[in-house]
């Protein structure tokens, strides 16, 4: 081996090339290979980007508010933004608005959580049996396009106005997103990796637990989330059709009590309170999860952080 | 080392081993060898002459259709051909689920794999995931999970098939490292005579459709160090699979 100068000495000139080079060589080379072909630390995140949609929002309040200036319509059919602003005031001042949004967040995440509770083991059963994903499959997918409004009517009959009216609703939006997201999944498993845990010696549980759920992760994920848009959606929904009985005041409620008084500024203060929840949620905990799974697995583009 | 002259039992038996699947071509017919304990053997083939099916027969992930196999009780450490790594787990973690999924109790488990690490010159790079490793590292680590699954059979499917040149080379001194200091017998299929040649002891010649042994050949060590034996040997190999692919013109 010429080209390595430091085994010469060891090595007198017999002709044949060491029989092999020692450890210490072969760690230090490859050392330096995975110096080499190793990448660097992942890039920033830019200020600015982040910056622009909050520039966004200002541009349109902005376009918004010289519309209402430009007295195009009746004020108390289009109201400013200061005018929604100051009855958004209001109803944090006499507590009604954080009552609603306390109201609904809970009901939301709790009925959202029995939906994941149900969708999980439901969509693990699903992937498992093949004959009952060729009966019930079509039909789960069916129920994701069905709008879940139409639960409704059945709802207030079978259980009145009451919260289980709400949770039913909310449930039936939720859950065929979740199935169908796990799914969509585990169909998606590269199958080397089931390989992998049969050579390991993974039981059947082993299987689902360690390889095919954390595999189906990122699909699962995207099934959550829209699983709760279709919650939230949902729950507004059952919100603004089932007022009275035993039900709690929601912003849903709080935006048909708007229509009731004919109220503009309190109609726009219940939709924008409605919209922010969602984006805070998106926010706050899918948008970081989500980034949070993709970079670790190294699928995070640049561009879409 | 020695020349294995297989004193005691073999590690894996084939006998009159075929491999057809329903309504397709047969894919392997009539192999019959025998491998002997800590023996290094290449098995060389053009590419879709079984050489995979066969090793997950050996695997165990597939049934033969008829013949007779024996290997170790405890059945066969593999290692694939890439991106087996788990991508939400780090190296060590990769490795450590081999550890769990073999019964090694949790505390004892994280030792273990910064060693098996260690001995794949890993030791820096266990908190890192897959996508963060080279090509080389990754496929260090997967030999490092293989090794951590403690069977005396190790099946490896063309494990080196991707890699740059440059890594390929160095990998093949790893091996050959981990092989002497850890006394495992390993079944290497390959498409490459060099390669085959390189790592060993024994060079089992597959033909194509129908998948047979038509020839083998022994590679001591005189030759493997002896460059222009070396050389010789792969041309009169690669002459042979040649000859073998030209049947199917």
């Amino acid at each position: 081996m010429p080209s390595n100068p430091t085994l010469l000495d060891d090595q007198p000139a017999t002709g044949a090339p060491p029989s092999s080079p020692s450890a210490t060589t072969i760690g230090d080379l490859e050392a330096g290979l995975d110096r080499l072909q190793s990448q660097g630390p992942p890039a920033r995140r830019d200020l600015v980007r982040s910056l622009l949609p909050v520039a966004a929002v200002v541009a349109l309040l902005c376009v918004w508010q010289i519309l209402s200036w430009a007295g195009l319509k009746r004020s108390d059919l289009l109201p400013g933004p200061l005018t929604v602003a100051a009855s958004l005031a209001d109803a944090f001042a006499d507590g009604t608005l954080q009552r609603a949004v306390a109201t609904s967040l809970l009901r939301g995440v709790s009925g959202f959580a029995i939906a994941i509770l149900i969708a999980t083991p439901l969509a693990l059963l699903l992937a498992q049996v093949r004959t009952l994903r060729a009966a019930l499959g079509p039909l789960v997918s069916g129920l994701q396009v069905l709008p879940s409004v139409a639960w409704v009517p059945a709802a207030i009959i079978w259980f009145g106005l009451t919260d289980a009216t709400v949770y039913f609703v909310v449930l039936m939006g939720a859950t065929p997103s979740i199935v169908n997201g796990l799914l969509s999944g585990i169909d998606q498993i590269p199958p080397q990796y089931r390989s992998v845990g049969t050579v390991l010696g993974a039981t059947r549980l082993q299987h689902t637990l360690l390889i095919t759920l954390p595999a189906a992760l990122p699909a699962y994920l995207g099934g959550l989330k829209q699983g709760w848009a279709f919650s939230w959606r949902s729950l507004m929904a059952a919100e603004i059709i089932a007022v009275g009985g035993s039900i709690g005041f929601g912003l849903g409620s709080m935006l048909q009590q708007g229509r009731d008084l004919s109220s503009m500024p309190l109609v726009m203060a219940a939709i924008l309170a409605i919209l922010v929840v969602g984006i805070v949620i998106e926010l706050l905990v899918f948008s970081p999860l989500e980034r949070r799974l993709l970079r670790r697995r190294g699928l995070l583009t640049q561009g879409a952080s | 080392m020695t020349t294995t002259t297989a004193p005691e039992a073999p590690s894996v038996l084939i006998e009159n081993l075929a491999k057809a699947y329903p309504g397709g071509p047969t894919v392997l017919e009539g192999i019959t060898t025998s491998i002997a304990r800590g023996e290094f053997v290449c098995i060389l083939g053009a590419s879709g002459c079984g050489k995979s099916t066969l090793l997950n027969v050996l695997a165990q992930l597939e049934p033969p259709t008829t013949g007779a196999i024996e290997v170790p009780d405890d059945g066969a450490a593999f290692m694939f051909q890439e991106a087996s790594l788990l991508p939400w787990l780090t190296a060590r973690g990769n490795v450590e689920l081999a550890l769990r999924l073999r019964g090694v109790p949790a505390r004892e488990r994280r030792q273990a794999a910064t060693e098996l690490l260690h001995l794949v010159h890993l030791g820096e790079a266990g908190g890192k995931r897959p996508h963060q490793l080279s090509g080389g590292m990754r496929q260090r680590t997967a030999l490092a999970r293989a090794l951590a699954q403690d069977r005396e059979l190790l099946l490896m499917d063309e494990p080196f098939g991707a890699l740059d040149a440059i890594t390929r080379d160095l990998l093949h001194d790893e091996l050959e490292r981990v092989w002497k200091a850890t006394g495992r017998t390993i079944v290497f299929v390959t498409h490459n005579v060099r390669e085959a040649v390189r790592l060993g002891q024994r060079v089992l010649l597959l033909s194509s459709r129908p998948g047979r042994i038509v020839e083998q050949w022994q590679v001591t060590d005189s030759i493997r160090n002896d460059a222009a034996a070396a050389a010789a040997l792969t041309r009169d190999i690669t002459d042979r699979l040649r000859q073998e692919i030209s049947h199917h013109a």
